[in-house]
């Protein structure tokens, strides 16, 4: 346990270092405040808290932004540190294989919990503080994305490890990580419509729609935090959608948490058999 | 005879379809320094990288400190071993300081040694540096730094001298000197032969993935057969022709009418000389020159050519 806390403290260290922490933090803060500002300026009308407002015009910003992230913080952990060298001295030390990848992990997903907390906590305390109420259920659906959004930062850090473990050059993985991006975040929701429109319900059932949604992490994402919480679903217009779905919050946390843990694993398995 | 440090026998590995080490037996015992030649590609690094267990083989067993490296649990096996991989890497952005102390924690050493270890490698005043700032010398010596943490008993040095000045060598096989003294088993891999010679107590070749040789000097030198070059130089010439079987030199090769040059094995050395002494006229000087770590390798890597 301790050599990963080890691991995981340097790369965190590195974090704030090479700056990405700083980066990182000012650009989901500066995007969250501005949808924040602007997107709560109509909502004086129809009585919907700004959080809510925000929740829902943050978190379908946050599927392309945080994904990209996790992704450049991770396509280079395990294919750059052999490609530099260091990954050699790493483990001539005893340290198992195992324990590099789930301490470096952990350092990464702290880098991006740090960045997404701050900089969406500064924006949501902000709009708390320019529009003078507070509601207790908005500040939930408010925490909850921003928890989510850590948890879709880990499902792309562990699928950028698993590029990372497989490729030989780390262009290569920067390719293929840019590809991975590419297709959750726009291809696959552009194709399962695509072929709902074709199709017109013979083949992609509500039933089958709803797992075709599990099966992408983004998606789960949006459904966690467009329908999970009953204020946040009315406002969304996804009231009808999630009733149809049938797909719960904790199914839908399970889907991000099993999307971290299969790749991690897997890239964990790959690096063990790598020959260096 | 105390137990051995690193076992390997019938050690093979392939890399897809490349053999970089064939049929490799070798025993290391601990107080013993041991010089690893060859040339680039000979299967130098790869050899210690199997002792490291950074790599598994294909064929045959490796056992370190009485541990299978092969096994997966044999991590723990490695808070013993300082190794210093050819072509070190470290992580740029941490200081000489950050570095030894990240390494120490995965040895679980205590950090507090570390000033003096960097003392002792002689890069203390620059140990709050980033090592991306560290010329080739200084990282060398805080890749020596790092290998020494938490005392081990098996050094795996793999080139270690490359970037050091001549003083800096001096420290370094004085270093080595200590430990080897203290017990510490050595494997010090180089293709820097002449400073290997009087630092090593055994020598092992190796060429294409095969030891081709492996004993101490005197071994070596017995085993490759080289011929010993006499000359000598007579006070006056001697008054017989040269193609006259009753010439005693009619052995040698004559340089001209007084210096005469002549090869012979090891074992005939002696005899020769001594029968110097037949000769009429008086020896002005005798030169004998033994092959050296150089002669002896040139031959056993061309021996495997053939």
């Amino acid at each position: 346990m301790s050599t990963i806390l080890v691991i995981a403290g340097k790369e965190i260290r590195d974090g704030f270092r090479n700056r990405w922490v700083v980066a990182a933090t000012i650009l989901l803060a500066a995007l969250a405040l501005t949808l924040a500002l602007l997107g709560s300026t109509p909502t004086g009308a129809v009585k919907v808290s700004p959080l809510i407002v925000t929740v829902v015009s943050l978190s379908s910003l946050t599927i392309f932004i945080i994904p990209l992230i996790a992704l450049l913080l991770s396509y280079d952990a395990i294919v750059g540190e052999i490609d530099r060298g260091t990954m050699a001295l790493l483990l001539a030390y005893p340290v198992s294989r195992g324990e590099v990848v789930i301490g470096k992990f952990l350092g990464h997903l702290a880098i991006l919990a740090i960045a997404t907390t701050i900089g969406y906590g500064a924006a949501g305390l902000a709009l708390v503080a320019v529009s003078g109420g507070f509601d207790a259920a908005a500040a939930r659906a408010f925490a909850a994305m921003i928890g989510t959004s850590i948890m879709l930062g880990s499902v792309f850090i562990a699928v950028g490890y698993l590029v990372s473990a497989v490729v030989r050059e780390r262009s290569t993985a920067g390719g293929i990580a840019i590809g991975v991006w590419l297709f959750f975040v726009i291809i696959y929701d552009m194709a399962l419509l695509g072929i709902l429109v074709a199709d017109q319900g013979r083949f992609l059932t509500a039933g089958r729609l709803s797992w075709a949604l599990l099966l992408n992490p983004a998606d789960a994402y949006r459904l966690a935090n467009l329908t999970g919480f009953s204020n946040v679903a009315m406002f969304s217009g996804m009231a009808g959608a999630s009733a149809q779905a049938h797909l719960g919050l904790p199914l839908l946390i399970g889907a991000l948490t099993a999307w971290t843990v299969l790749p991690l694993g897997i890239a964990a398995a790959i690096f063990s058999r790598r020959q260096l | 005879m105390t137990a051995s440090s690193v076992e390997l026998a019938g050690v093979a590995k392939d890399y897809g379809g490349h053999w970089a080490l064939q049929d490799v037996d070798l025993t290391l015992r601990p107080g013993e320094c041991t010089a690893l030649a060859g040339h680039n590609g000979a299967g130098k690094s790869t050899l210690i990288k199997l002792i490291i267990g950074l790599i598994r083989p294909t064929r045959g067993f490796v056992k370190v400190l009485g541990e299978n490296m092969a096994a997966s649990g044999s991590t723990r096996v490695r808070d013993q071993i300082g190794y210093l991989p050819e072509n070190v890497a470290f992580y740029p952005a941490m200081t000489g300081e950050e570095t030894l102390a990240f390494y120490a924690r995965l040895k679980r050493q205590p950090v507090s040694r570390n000033s003096d270890l960097l003392a002792r490698v002689g890069i203390s005043r620059a140990g709050s540096r980033r090592v991306a700032t560290y010329s080739k010398g200084m990282r060398q010596r805080l890749a020596l730094a790092q290998a020494l943490l938490g005392q081990p008993k098996l050094l795996l040095l793999d080139e270690p001298t490359t970037g050091l000045d001549p003083a800096l060598r001096q420290d370094f096989y004085e270093i080595v000197r200590k430990l080897r003294d203290e017990g510490v088993t050595l494997l010090i891999s180089s293709h820097a032969l002449a400073e290997l010679q009087g630092q090593a107590d055994r020598i092992i070749i190796m060429n294409c993935g095969r030891k081709v040789a492996d004993g101490t000097m005197t071994d070596l030198r017995r085993a490759a057969a080289l011929p010993v070059r006499i000359a000598i130089r007579l006070a006056e010439s001697l008054r017989v022709a040269v193609n006259d079987s009753a010439h005693p030199l009619a052995s040698w090769t004559p340089k001209d009418d007084r210096n005469y040059e002549l090869s012979c094995l090891e074992q005939d050395k002696a005899a020769t000389i001594q029968a110097l002494g037949s000769i009429p006229v008086a020896l002005a000087d005798v030169e004998v020159t033994q092959p050296g770590l150089e002669d002896i390798y040139a031959h056993f890597l061309k021996r495997v050519d053939e």
